[in-house]
C-alpha cells in the first residue's frame, strides 16, 4: 500500500468518509473502485448474488469486438479484493435518512444460505442439488440448480441458494418435514438421500408414511391445479424401498457428558424422538417402558393391518442402537426414585393408554371392553378363537361374535376393523351424523367396505344385560342435535320417545383416551391440569418441578404421531438447554415466508407449458375380500415409476427444496438453511445509485410473438447464444430444433421509439450490428437482415463499425418497421411482414428472429427511487439537470448509468467515475477516515538461503481429488529437489488451510511456497497474502493450476490427469526454487494537477479538484475562459427561459467560481511547451503570450483542449452569407430575428460523411424547434442520413415533427445539391417516399458541420506523449472500460478533445477525469516496483528499441547513464509507471533488460522442468 | 493426439490464460499434451523462450494472447 495523505482540507468529523454504491454493474464497480482509491470506505450493494450486471452477460463489446468477460473480469476481481470495498450481495436499500455528509441507509440483507466468507466455490452443492430451474443469467435458455453461482467468474466467488421461502407442506407439518426436499430427491431417483432428509426431522418415516394425517397435503399448492401431491405415499415409498434391504448397522454415539444422564418415561414416538436428539448431543439416555415392547401407541394402539410391527421395530432399533438404554416392562412409579438414581433430568412422555368408559348403566357388565385395551391385547396376540365363534382373551373372559363399537373417531374405526379381522360381526354407533364423524372420510369408507354397519345420531342410554350380566344390547335414543358448552360439557337434544335397542353381545367403548399418570405421587411436585394432563410451560415443556419435562400425549391429550415427534424434538432441545445451564425461554425464531402460489402464477406456468394438469397417481390397495380375514397391510405402495411420476407433479414452491443434500456435500460447512433476512443500518456520507436497466419485456408486444414462437428471441438471449460460456457453447442454434439458422432477422426499436417509449435506447443499433457481425464470423454464409428506422451509429468508431458490417460482412440493413410476425407451425420458421422505404409491402421467411429490446427501468428501481424521495420521470428514469448531471434532486445522492438515460458501457463507466469524483469533492475532509490497510509481520530475508519449498496440493473437495490422485501428486512433490514439505489439503483456500500454510512455513522453515490447486487469476492474491502473513515476501510464491487446466479438462482419464498434475507441480517447484523477493519503493507525489483547456470540461475538472484542496494549474490558450460554451445560446435539454439552463449565466457562474478559488492558478493566454516526468511527478513548462515561462511540478494531467466546428467549402459554404453553419445559425437565433420563412438544413457535412459527430442532429433539431417557436410558420426541411437523437434526445425529434419540421432522407449516392439561381439559394434533393426530386428555395441553408479536433492537437499529443485516433481525437486507454484515461498513467482526458459531446456529457467526463486524477493526488506516495522491467545499463547500447516498443512510454534514454563500453546514454525504466508487460525485455537486442519475477532463468527452468522430468533431479545432483 | 506429445502454450494472463481457465469451468476436454505457461503479456514472448521449449523437447509451441 502506498502512504496516504490528508489534503489541505481540514478534517471535519461531521462528515462520514464512506459512500454507498447501489448496484454492482460496470458503473457501480467503477464508482466503487474510484472512491476506494480516493480514500473512502465503500459499501457496494447488489440485489443479485454476484456483481457484474448486464455486461457480464455480454459476449462481445462494440466497436472493438473485445470479449466482454475478458475485459470486465479484472475489474470484478479488483472490486472483490479491494480492502476498502465491502460488497453486500443479496441486499436491498430500504430507505435513506439524514443529509449529505451523514446519511443513514437502512438495508435489508436477504439470506443467501451460503456464507461467502467460508464458501470456496467448489460447486459440490450444485452437483447434488435436485432442483432444476431456468438460468436467468442465460436468459432462460438453459437450466441451473437452486444452489448456483450466477456465472463462472462471479464475484464474490461463492455459491448461493435460491429459496423463495418455505413450501406450504413444510409449514403445515407440525414437525416441519421438508416434503419438497424428499419429493425432489425421489424425482431424481435418490432414495437414500430422500430417506436421509426425512429422518432429519422425523425418526419414524415408515410409520408416518402409513398413518400420518398429512396436513402437508391439505396445504399443498398443487390442489389449485388438480389434486395435492400424495406426499404420504411418497414418504412411504421411500421407506418401502430402503426397508426392503437389510437394516444397515447404526454407529453408536460418543457420550460426551456422562455425568448428566437423562431418563425418559415412555418409549412411544415422543419419548424416542427426544431420546434420539439428546443422545446425539452426547448425553446418556435411559428409556423406561412399562410395556413389553417399544413403540408406544404406534405398536399397541394401531392395528397391524395399518402399521406392520416390523416397520416400527426397525425405526425404533435405529434409535436404540445409537446407545439408548431401553428398559422394557419397567413402569416408573416414582419420580424421586429417578432423581435418586442420578438422572439429571426426566422427560415424561407417556402415551394416552387409558381408554374411557362412559358412566352409563351397564358399563361394567361382562362383555364391555375398552378400545385401547382391546387393540393392545390384539397386537400382543393375547387372543384365541373359541369354537362358538367367540374370541377368548388369554387372561380374560371371551367376547363376540356380535360387536358394537361405541364412538365415531379413527380409533373406533381401527377397533371395528380389528374386530372384523377376528371374525366378528361388527357395528358402530356414534353421536354424530355421517358427515360430522371425527374419523377421516376414507377410514369410514374402508369400514363400510369391510361390512361394518354404522348407526349415526345415537345416544348411549344404557347397556342392557341378560340375567347372567352378559351384554345383550345397547339402548339408544336418536339425536336431533348436540353441542358442547364452554366447559366442554355435552348438551344433546334427543328425539323424544325414540328409545330403541341395538342388539349385540359385546360393547367396545371408543370415546377417547387419556394419559396414564397414576404413577405420579401427589407430592412429586408436578402439577396437573383440569384435563388430567401434566401442566407445563408450553414454550419450554418444563413441568412445575425443576428438571422434569413432559411432552406428547401426556400434556396434549391424544394427538397424531407427527405431533408427538415435534414435541419430542422441542422437549429435547429444552432439556439440552437445561443440562447446559442455559435459559430455557428462547426468543421466537424469525417467521419464515411461506410460499403460497397465486392463481395468476399457476395460470402463467400452465400458459408457458411448464405445468400440465395431471391427477395424482393412485395407490394400489388390497381387495376387501382378501383383506378382512387377516391382518396384512391393506394399502400397497408405489413402484419406482409411479413414485417418480407422482414426485414430478410437485410445483417446487420454495425453489430450493431444502433437501439438505448440499449440507452433506459441503466440505467446509458454508451452508446454513436457517439464515433469515436481517435489517442493517449503514452510515455513509453520500449515496451513488447505479441500479442499471432491465430489458423490455418483449412478450408485451404481442405482434412479434415473443414467448409464443420459440424462434423469436431477445437480443440478450442471442448474446448468450454467441457466448462461448453460454448455453450452446457459442453455437448459434434455433431454440425449436437446435439447428443452425441460415437466415436471421433483427428487429430494431422493440420497446424503444414507440407509442409507450418516447426515448431511444441508444445501444440497440450497435449491439444488433455487433451480434450480426459475430454471428457471421461464427457461421460464414449466414444471411442477416436488420430492420431499422435509423442507424444510430453516433459515437466514437461506431460509424466505421457499421460500414464494415454492411460492406465487409454483408449484413443487410432495411429501413422498415416490421408490423407483424407469423410462425409457420410445421417448420417453426417465421414470416415477417414489412413495408420498405418505397411503400412496397412484402413478406419474408426467416429461421430466427432477434428482437433488439430496449432499456427500461424496473419496478423495483422505481420503488427504490420513491423510497429515497428522488424525482423520477414517467418511465422511472432519474432526470438530472444539465449542469449538475450526476446529482439527483436529493443532494448527496447521485445517479449514474442507464438509470439517468439509456447509455452504453463507456458512458456508464464515465458516469461511475464522475459520481465518485462528485462524492469525493463533497466528502474530501473525511478522506481516509474509515479506510484500513492490512498489517503484516516483518519480512524474513531469505536471500542466499538454500531453497526450502513447501508444496500444498489441493483436492478442492472432489473437483481435483475426484479426477486425479492428489496424494500421489503430493508424494511425488515431496521427492522433488528443494522440496522440504508436501501435503494434501481438502480445500487449500479454506480459512483454516490458509492459517495452516502459515504454520507449516514456520514448522518446516519454508522459504518458498507452491500451491497446486485452481487458477492464480482468482486465488494467487489470497495465497500470497497467507505467505506474507507467515513473514515471507509474497513473490516467493508460485501456483500450479491442476484444476481448471488439468482435472477438469482431463476428467475422463485419472492416470493421465495425475501425470500432468505432477508435471505442472514439478514445473512450479523448478521456478519457485529460483524466485527472489521483490521489494517495492515509495515514490513521493506532487499534489497538484495541470489542466490544459479552459472550456466547460477543463473548468469543471479544475473546480472538482480545487474543491478537494488540491492545487490546480488551469492553462488556457485564449484570453478568456469558456471554450465552445461561449457559442452555445440554448441547451437542447430546454429553452423555456429557465435561468438555471441559460448557458451564458452558467458560464459566468463557472468563471466566477474559478476566479474566486484560491487553489486554482489560472494561466490565460498561455500554452504548455514542454512536459516530462511520470505519474505523480510530472514537470511542465508554460509559456505565456508575452514569452514568460514558468516551470510546474504536478502529479496528474488532464487534457481538455476541446474541438472546433469544421468550416469547409462543402455545399458552397463561404460563397454565400446565407449558407451558415449550425453554430452560426444558433448565434443568429439568440439575436432579434430577421424574418426567416424558410430554412434547409443538411446533416453530415464534410468529414461527418466518414464519422458521426454525435451532436449535430441534436443541435439541428434544437435550432429548428427554436425557429419554430419564434416563427411557427417557418418552413424547415432537414436533409439527413440518419437522425441520431439517442436517449432522451429522441423527444426533440418527436417535437420537431409535431411542429411541422420536414425530414428528407438521403443516401451517399443521392446527396442534396445547393446552388444559387437569380439571387436565390436553391436546394435540390431526392425525396424517396414521394419518389421525386424536390427543389426548395430557402432563405437560409444551415450546414451541420461536425466537431473536429483543434488543428494543434497532434503537436499537443506529441508533447504529452499521448496517442490520437485516425480522426485526430485523443485515443483512450480502452474504449469501453478506460474512457477517460490515456494508456500512460497519470494523464487523463475530458470533453470534446476525446470526441464531440453535449455539454452535460462533457461535464460528466470532466468530473470523471478529476476523480481519476484525485486517485493519484490524494496519496502521499505511490508504490512502485515488483514485477517491473530493470535495465542493466552495462549491456545497453541505447538503441531505442525499448523506447519504441513500450506501449506505455516508460523507457527513456538518460544521458547521465553509461551504456555498454561506457558510451554515454542508456535506457532507464521508471518503476513507478512500468506495467510489467515485458515487451521491452523480449525486444531488447542486447538482452540488457530483465522483467523481475519473470527472469529468463526462472522461465527457462519452468519450461525445462515442465517438459523434461529428469532435468530437476539432474540439476540437484 | 498422441498422449506422449508435449505442447507448450504461452498464454497472456489477461485473456488466453483466462480462456483456458474457462475451458476448465465448462469441462471442455482437450489432449493432455497441452501445458500452459502463464506470461504477464504475450509481449514477453521472445525467440529464446520459443526455442528453449523446442530444445527441451517440446513437440509444439503455441502462443495465445
Amino acid at each position: 500500500m502506498s502512504k496516504i495523505c490528508a489534503t489541505s482540507k481540514e478534517k471535519d468529523d461531521s462528515l462520514i468518509g464512506a459512500v454507498m454504491v447501489v448496484g454492482g454493474g460496470i458503473a457501480g464497480m467503477q464508482a466503487s473502485l474510484d472512491l476506494a482509491e480516493q480514500g473512502f470506505k465503500v459499501y457496494l450493494v447488489e440485489q443479485k448474488s454476484a456483481i457484474g450486471g448486464h455486461m457480464a452477460q455480454l459476449d462481445k463489446t462494440f466497436p472493438t469486438n473485445d470479449c466482454a468477460m475478458c475485459t470486465i473480469s479484472p475489474k470484478l476481481v479488483e472490486t472483490g479484493r479491494h480492502p476498502n470495498i465491502q460488497i453486500l450481495t443479496d441486499t436491498e436499500v430500504q430507505n435513506v435518512t439524514g443529509q449529505v455528509g451523514a446519511f443513514t441507509v437502512a438495508v435489508e440483507r436477504k439470506p443467501r444460505y451460503i456464507d461467502t466468507s467460508i464458501c470456496i466455490s467448489c460447486g459440490d452443492c450444485a452437483k447434488v442439488c435436485p432442483v432444476i430451474i431456468p438460468d436467468e443469467f442465460n436468459e432462460a435458455l438453459s437450466n441451473r440448480h437452486a444452489a448456483y453461482k450466477l456465472y463462472p467468474q462471479a464475484v464474490p466467488n461463492a455459491f448461493a441458494i435460491e429459496k423463495r421461502g418455505i413450501a406450504p407442506c413444510r409449514d403445515a407439518c407440525p414437525a416441519h418435514q421438508r416434503a419438497q426436499g424428499y419429493i425432489a430427491l425421489i424425482h431424481d431417483g435418490r432414495w437414500e438421500d430422500a430417506l436421509r432428509v426425512i429422518k432429519l426431522d422425523n425418526p419414524f418415516p415408515g410409520i408416518c408414511g402409513r398413518i400420518c394425517n398429512h396436513r402437508c397435503e391439505t396445504a399443498c399448492n398443487r390442489s389449485q391445479v388438480d389434486e395435492p401431491i400424495n406426499i404420504r405415499a411418497l414418504k412411504r415409498f421411500v421407506t418401502d424401498k430402503i426397508y426392503s434391504e437389510p437394516r444397515p448397522p447404526v454407529e453408536r454415539v460418543e457420550i460426551k457428558s456422562p455425568d448428566h444422564p437423562v431418563a425418559i418415561i415412555g418409549a412411544g414416538p415422543c419419548g424416542l424422538t427426544a431420546a434420539q436428539d439428546i443422545i446425539k448431543a452426547g448425553y446418556p439416555v435411559t428409556v423406561f417402558e412399562a410395556m413389553p415392547v417399544a413403540g408406544g401407541m404406534l405398536r399397541l394402539g394401531v392395528p397391524e393391518f395399518r402399521l406392520p410391527a416390523e416397520i416400527i421395530e426397525r425405526e425404533v432399533a435405529d434409535i436404540i442402537d445409537l446407545g439408548v438404554d431401553l428398559r422394557l416392562n419397567s413402569p416408573v412409579s416414582n419420580l424421586d426414585d429417578l432423581f435418586a438414581a442420578g438422572f439429571s433430568a426426566v422427560l415424561i412422555a407417556v402415551g394416552a393408554h387409558e381408554g374411557v368408559k362412559l358412566p352409563i348403566p351397564g358399563a361394567n357388565l361382562d362383555g364391555v371392553l375398552i378400545n385401547t385395551r382391546f387393540l393392545r391385547d390384539v397386537r400382543l396376540n393375547r387372543y384365541e378363537r373359541g369354537t362358538d365363534g367367540s374370541i377368548g382373551i388369554t387372561d380374560g373372559k371371551p367376547f363376540g361374535p356380535n360387536v358394537l363399537v361405541l364412538g365415531g373417531g379413527n380409533v373406533a374405526i381401527d377397533v371395528a376393523r380389528t374386530a372384523v379381522r377376528l371374525g366378528c360381526k361388527v357395528s358402530m354407533a356414534c353421536l354424530e351424523d355421517r358427515a360430522a364423524m371425527p374419523a377421516h372420510a376414507w377410514e369410514i369408507q374402508a369400514a363400510l367396505d369391510e361390512g361394518i354397519v354404522i348407526y349415526n345420531d345415537r345416544t348411549f342410554e344404557a347397556i342392557l344385560g341378560d340375567p347372567d350380566d352378559r351384554v345383550k344390547g345397547v339402548e339408544c335414543m336418536s339425536v336431533k342435535s348436540f353441542s358442547f358448552d364452554e366447559t366442554g360439557r355435552l348438551n344433546v337434544e334427543k328425539d323424544p320417545d325414540s328409545n330403541h335397542i341395538i342388539p349385540c353381545d359385546t360393547v367396545i367403548f371408543s370415546v377417547g383416551q387419556r394419559a396414564g399418570l397414576a404413577f405420579i405421587p401427589e407430592d412429586a411436585g408436578v402439577g396437573l391440569t383440569g384435563k388430567k394432563t401434566i401442566a407445563i410451560n408450553p414454550n419450554t415443556f418444563a413441568a412445575t418441578r425443576p428438571g422434569v419435562f413432559a411432552a406428547g400425549d401426556s400434556v396434549s391429550g391424544t394427538s397424531f404421531v407427527i405431533e408427538a415427534v415435534d414435541s419430542g424434538h422441542k422437549a429435547a432441545e429444552s432439556i439440552l438447554f437445561y443440562l447446559q445451564g442455559e435459559a430455557l425461554e428462547r426468543p421466537p425464531k424469525p417467521e419464515l415466508t411461506v410460499v403460497n402460489l397465486t392463481r395468476q402464477e399457476i395460470d402463467e406456468r400452465i400458459r408457458r407449458g411448464e405445468l400440465t394438469r395431471q391427477k395424482r397417481i393412485p395407490m394400489p390397495e388390497m381387495a376387501v375380500g382378501e383383506r378382512i380375514s387377516n391382518f396384512s397391510e391393506v394399502e400397497g405402495g408405489y413402484d419406482d415409476d409411479a413414485a417418480q411420476q407422482e414426485a414430478a407433479r410437485c410445483l417446487a414452491c420454495g425453489v430450493c427444496s431444502e433437501c439438505m443434500s448440499c449440507i452433506f456435500a459441503c466440505g467446509v460447512t458454508a451452508i446454513d438453511h436457517d439464515m433469515s433476512s436481517r435489517q442493517e443500518e449503514i452510515q455513509v456520507g453520500a449515496v451513488i445509485l447505479a441500479p442499471g436497466y432491465q430489458i423490455y419485456q418483449a412478450e408485451l408486444s404481442e405482434e412479434f410473438g415473443f414467448g409464443r414462437y420459440k424462434n423469436v428471441i431477445s437480443a440478450l438471449q442471442f448474446e448468450r447464444l454467441l457466448s462461448a460460456s453460454g448455453p450452446t457453447m457459442g453455437h448459434v442454434q434455433r431454440p425449436s430444433d437446435d439447428q443452425a439458422p441460415k437466415k436471421i432477422a433483427f428487429l430494431q426499436c422493440i420497446g424503444s421509439r414507440d407509442q409507450n417509449h418516447d426515448y431511444c435506447s441508444a445501444v440497440c443499433c450497435m449491439y444488433a450490428t455487433k451480434e450480426a457481425v459475430i454471428a457471421k464470423e461464427h457461421q460464414p454464409g449466414l444471411d442477416v437482415h436488420i430492420f431499422m428506422m435509423d442507424m444510430r451509429a453516433y459515437s466514437k468508431g461506431y460509424w466505421s463499425y457499421f460500414v464494415r458490417a454492411r460492406e465487409r460482412y454483408g449484413v443487410q440493413y432495411h429501413r422498415s418497421r416490421v408490423s407483424m410476425i407469423h410462425e409457420d407451425p410445421l417448420t417453426n420458421d417465421l414470416l415477417l411482414q414489412s413495408v420498405d422505404d418505397n411503400g412496397v409491402a412484402s413478406e419474408d421467411r426467416f429461421d430466427l428472429v432477434v428482437l433488439s429490446v430496449g432499456m427500461e427501468i424496473s419496478e423495483s428501481v422505481r420503488s427504490l427511487g420513491r423510497r429515497l424521495g428522488i424525482e423520477l420521470d414517467e418511465h422511472g428514469f432519474c432526470h438530472t439537470v444539465a449542469f449538475n448531471p450526476l446529482e439527483t434532486t436529493r443532494p448527496g445522492i447521485y445517479a449514474v448509468g442507464p438509470f439517468r438515460e439509456p447509455k452504453d458501457i463507456p458512458e456508464s463507466v464515465i458516469d461511475g467515475s464522475g459520481a465518485a469524483g462528485a462524492a469525493a469533492t463533497r466528502l474530501s475532509p473525511a478522506r481516509f477516515s474509515l479506510t484500513v490497510s492490512p498489517e503484516y509481520p516483518p519480512e524474513q530475508d531469505v536471500s542466499g538461503m538454500e531453497p526450502r519449498v513447501g508444496v500444498f496440493v489441493c483436492s478442492c473437495g472432489s473437483n481435483i481429488g475426484g479426477f486425479l490422485d492428489v496424494s500421489a501428486v503430493a508424494e511425488y512433490a515431496s521427492g522433488l529437489p528443494y522440496v522440504a514439505h508436501a501435503e494434501c489439503n481438502l480445500y487449500t483456500c479454506s480459512q483454516d488451510s490458509i492459517r495452516h500454510i502459515a504454520e507449516q512455513v514456520h514448522e518446516y522453515e519454508l522459504n518458498r511456497v507452491v500451491v497446486a490447486s485452481c487458477t492464480p487469476l482468482t486465488h494467487q492474491p489470497l495465497f500470497q497474502d497467507s505467505v506474507r502473513m507467515a513473514g515471507l515476501n509474497p513473490y516467493l510464491f508460485e501456483m500450479a493450476n491442476i484444476r481448471n487446466q488439468c482435472s477438469w479438462v482431463h476428467s475422463n482419464d485419472n492416470p493421465i490427469a495425475t501425470q500432468k498434475a505432477k508435471d505442472l507441480v514439478r514445473a512450479a517447484v523448478a521456478r519457485a526454487a529460483l524466485l527472489e523477493a521483490q521489494h517495492t519503493v515509495d515514490v513521493p507525489v506532487q499534489h497538484a494537477a495541470l489542466i490544459v483547456g479552459g472550456g466547460v470540461a477543463g473548468m469543471t475538472s479544475a473546480l472538482a479538484l480545487a474543491d478537494q484542496g488540491f492545487a490546480v494549474h488551469l492553462v488556457e490558450k485564449d484570453a478568456v475562459l469558456g471554450g465552445n460554451l461561449r457559442n452555445v445560446t440554448a441547451l437542447s435539454a430546454g429553452f423555456s427561459g429557465n435561468p438555471e439552463l441559460d448557458p451564458a449565466k452558467i458560464l459566468a457562474d463557472l468563471v466566477l467560481k474559478i476566479e474566486q478559488n484560491s487553489s486554482i492558478h489560472l494561466h490565460l493566454q498561455t500554452q504548455v511547451i514542454n512536459n516530462s516526468g511520470f505519474m505523480g511527478n510530472f514537470i511542465s513548462i508554460l509559456q505565456a503570450a508575452n514569452g514568460t515561462r514558468i516551470e510546474l511540478q504536478h502529479g496528474a494531467t488532464i487534457l481538455a483542449t476541446g474541438g472546433v466546428e469544421y468550416r469547409g467549402p462543402e455545399y458552397g459554404y463561404g460563397t454565400d452569407e446565407r449558407i451558415l453553419t449550425q453554430q452560426e445559425f444558433e448565434s443568429l437565433l439568440s439575436h432579434p430575428m430577421p424574418e426567416i420563412r424558410s430554412v434547409v438544413m443538411i446533416q453530415c457535412v464534410g468529414p461527418a460523411e466518414e464519422f458521426c459527430s454525435r451532436i449535430c442532429c441534436t443541435t439541428a433539431l434544437k435550432n429548428a424547434i427554436r425557429l419554430k417557436m419564434i416563427n411557427p410558420d417557418a418552413q424547415i426541411v432537414i436533409f439527413y442520413r440518419d437522425i441520431r437523437t439517442y436517449g432522451f434526445k429522441e423527444k426533440l425529434y418527436t417535437e420537431a415533427r409535431e411542429r411541422g419540421v420536414l425530414f428528407v432522407h438521403y443516401e451517399a449516392e443521392n446527396m442534396p445539391q445547393v446552388t444559387s439561381k437569380d439571387g436565390y439559394l436553391v436546394v435540390k434533393g431526392w425525396e424517396p417516399r414521394l419518389g421525386c426530386e424536390l427543389e426548395i428555395a430557402p432563405d437560409l441553408v444551415v450546414l451541420s458541420m461536425p466537431v473536429v479536433p483543434r488543428p494543434d492537437v497532434r503537436e499537443l499529443a506529441t508533447m504529452f506523449k499521448v496517442p490520437t485516433d485516425a480522426n485526430g481525437f485523443f485515443f483512450e486507454a480502452h474504449v469501453k472500460l478506460r474512457p477517460v484515461d490515456f494508456a500512460s498513467d497519470g494523464v487523463f482526458m475530458a470533453g470534446m478533445a476525446h470526441y464531440p459531446k453535449l455539454i452535460d456529457e462533457a461535464i460528466v467526463q470532466a468530473q470523471a477525469a478529476a476523480a481519476r486524477a484525485a486517485r493519484i493526488l490524494c496519496r502521499e506516495t505511490l508504490t512502485a516496483g515488483g514485477r517491473v522491467a530493470v535495465v542493466d545499463a552495462s549491456k545497453c547500447t541505447g538503441c531505442l528499441t525499448c523506447v519504441r516498443i513500450c506501449p506505455f512510454n516508460v523507457p527513456k534514454i538518460r544521458a547521465d547513464l553509461s551504456g555498454v563500453g561506457g558510451i554515454i546514454g542508456a535506457a532507464y525504466m521508471e518503476t513507478a509507471i512500468c506495467q510489467g508487460c515485458g515487451s521491452c525485455v523480449s525486444e531488447c537486442p542486447g538482452r540488457a533488460i530483465q522483467l523481475m519475477h519473470y527472469t529468463d532463468n526462472q522461465m527457462m527452468a519452468k519450461v525445462n522442468a515442465l517438459i523434461n522430468p529428469i532435468s530437476l533431479e539432474v540439476r540437484r545432483s | 493426439m498422441n498422449d506422449s506429445l508435449q505442447v507448450v502454450a504461452y498464454c497472456c494472463q489477461h485473456c488466453a490464460y483466462a480462456a483456458a481457465d474457462l475451458a476448465g469451468g465448462l469441462r471442455l476436454q482437450y489432449p493432455p499434451a497441452l501445458r500452459v505457461v502463464m506470461l504477464p503479456c504475450t509481449g514477453k514472448i521472445d525467440v529464446l523462450l520459443l526455442l528453449k521449449a523446442f530444445e527441451d523437447g517440446a513437440d509444439g509451441v503455441m502462443v495465445a494472447g
